[in-house]
């Protein structure tokens, strides 16, 4: 069977859901290899290997952190040069779009982006993505070339699927262009303890009607109960009251959770090219007219600051 | 010795209109009016900034369009961009991505530049993966969604927010630069810059000036095809309950039926 490469997201060994969400997918197109470039390799290779890595490729080197986006490249393309994958998985962060697109520019081949869905078709992977702010599903294949692909987190079940997982070295001679960009200083975020926004099954998110930064307290509080990350809108995030990273929408995150909740959003289309596709949901918003109501599951026509902690309490309490 | 800037930008169609796919399943651009790509503002903004900081600067910006396209130029301009180029060929309708970053990285060569800008994606395709392939086309480094940029002494800074983490990056010009809307707002023409704009030279380009063969750009040259494109299903109406004091424990009921508490 054919080898499907499939870059490693990880924080030094720790692997990131979306990875394990990818090895799912390539084993519907073939073997999936890992590819795990920095530190960490052995321990990344158990869990990649309990999700069905054949092999796990693996180079350290400072350049992968001490240089963006690049240096990745090359070990990307080593790796494809070494197995000839039926196809290259990346993860849909920034980061992996931008690594993803200068791999299949060398490789001379297409490239499809954001993902959320991956079958074998006659002619090589068929990919779904979801466009037009998620007014329309399209299937595409690359019809040239490797197909290098992207998928979004939370498109595929993590699945457990035991394989060898032997870590081999992967041989890497960066090019001229891997140090062209230093990363002279790094700030981690620091951690909220809540769930990745992107990778979360619950997001709870406030907007305008949130009407201060301090009232977002409110919207945490309720994420909490529910185990959900915390989102927000642009408006609320323009008006700085919550973080950027935290913005859902077009120029911000695009979750698709099991379950959102829009509080205070009026559900403008920017908002909505960010969540519409999430499976259920539910907004609390005082404006029966707001265009939101016309997405949801069940919304609750009224005050937020009454309804809000009224099911946070209700949560808890069902919870126990 | 003058700074060339040369900010690419998009034409889209408006986000806010009812957008829908051509026969060919190409992005029917009849449909909807279109206008310069909101993200592409950011990219305009931040080049006058530089520009404003440099010595000497030429702001030229470009676009890879039909005839409307036009109209995204006249808005960089009006903003304060000193000219403009614009390939348009009808050879170019259903280009993909990697055909798109070829015509811009000949066009960008084509004029000339020290610093290349763009915005994070398109409000259209939203891929956000053209920055990079102009700079790994030009061979140039990629300093990419930044929400701080700043050109001194032939450097670029700039700081990235990324997921995990927050980046000050570095990088010697030539380089491309992608900015988000993080980055600073962007202005509105004023009167006198719309007047002005009408005279700004617009230099309009087509595939053979920029020595590209027709066979690698279009639906053509695409190296990924679309088998289908179907309209999502607008979703079965919810239930909505007006709140009288109970509606966070009906709401709790709900998410407790559908198993989520």
């Amino acid at each position: 069977m054919a080898e499907v490469l499939v870059l490693v997201d990880h924080v030094d060994g720790a692997v990131r859901k979306p990875t394990l969400e990818l090895l799912t997918l390539a084993r519907r197109i073939g073997d999936p290899v890992a590819v795990h470039l920095g530190p960490g390799a052995e321990a990344a290779a158990t869990v990649l290997a309990e999700h069905g890595a054949v092999r796990v490729l693996a180079a350290d080197a400072p350049e992968f952190t001490d240089y963006l986006v690049v240096p990745k490249v090359d070990a990307l393309q080593a790796a494809a040069a070494a197995v000839s994958p039926a196809a290259v998985l990346v993860a849909s962060s920034a980061e992996g779009k931008e690594i993803a697109a200068r791999l299949a520019l060398r490789l001379d081949s297409g490239i499809i982006t954001d993902a959320t869905d991956l079958v074998a078709g006659d002619d090589g992977p068929v990919a779904t993505q979801s466009v037009f702010a998620a007014a329309f599903t399209t299937r595409s294949r690359v019809s040239r070339g490797v197909p290098v692909i992207t998928v979004k987190p939370n498109s595929a079940p993590v699945e457990t699927a035991p394989a060898a997982g032997t870590v081999e070295p992967l041989a890497v001679t960066f090019g001229e262009l891997a140090t062209g960009t230093k990363i002279v200083a790094r700030t981690p975020r620091q951690s909220t303890g809540r769930p990745d926004l992107t990778e979360a099954a619950i997001v709870v998110s406030g907007g305008r009607g949130v009407n201060g930064a301090e009232n977002f307290s409110v919207i945490e509080a309720l994420a909490d109960s529910l185990g959900a990350a915390v989102g927000a809108s642009r408006a609320a995030v323009d008006a700085g009251w919550y973080p950027h990273a935290n913005q859902v929408g077009q120029t911000g995150k695009s979750v698709s959770p099991q379950l959102y909740i829009a509080n205070g959003i009026s559900g403008a289309i920017q908002h909505r090219a960010g969540m519409q596709t999430s499976k259920t949901i539910v907004a609390v918003n005082k404006d029966a007219e707001a265009p939101i109501f016309d997405l949801v599951d069940y919304g609750v026509v009224g005050d937020l600051f009454q309804v809000v902690p009224q099911l946070t309490e209700e949560v808890k309490a069902r919870k126990g | 010795m003058s700074l060339r800037i040369v900010v690419a930008v998009k034409y889209v169609p408006d986000a806010t209109g009812d957008r829908h796919f051509a026969d060919d399943l190409t992005t029917d651009r009849d449909a909807v009016d279109g206008l310069l790509s909101e993200l592409d503002e950011y990219a305009v903004e931040q080049a006058l900034q530089i520009a404003g900081a440099a010595d000497d600067a030429e702001i030229t910006v470009l676009t890879v369009g039909p005839e409307d396209a036009k109209d995204a130029l006249r808005k960089a301009l009006s903003m304060g961009a000193d000219k403009a180029v614009h390939v348009e060929d009808d050879a170019l309708h259903g280009t993909d991505v990697i055909g798109t970053s070829l015509v811009l990285a000949k066009a960008i060569e084509h004029v000339g530049y020290d610093l290349v800008v763009t915005g994070m994606a398109s409000t259209d395709g939203t891929a956000g993966v053209v920055p990079a392939l102009i700079a790994e086309r030009l061979g140039i480094p990629q300093v990419t969604l930044l929400s701080e940029v700043a050109v001194t002494d032939g450097k670029v800074t700039g700081r990235r927010d990324g997921d995990a983490a927050s980046e000050q990056l570095e990088a010697s010009l030539p380089a491309l630069v992608s900015v988000t809307d993080q980055s600073g707002e962007a202005r509105y023409p004023s009167f006198k810059g719309i007047m002005a704009a009408k005279k700004k030279p617009v230099e309009a380009l087509d595939l053979s000036d920029l020595g590209i063969d027709a066979s690698d750009v279009g639906l053509g040259g695409a190296w990924t095809a679309v088998q289908d494109a179907t309209q999502r299903p607008p979703r079965t109406a919810g239930t909505i309950v007006k709140d009288e004091g109970e509606g966070g424990k009906q709401l709790a009921a709900y998410l407790a039926e559908q198993k989520f508490i």
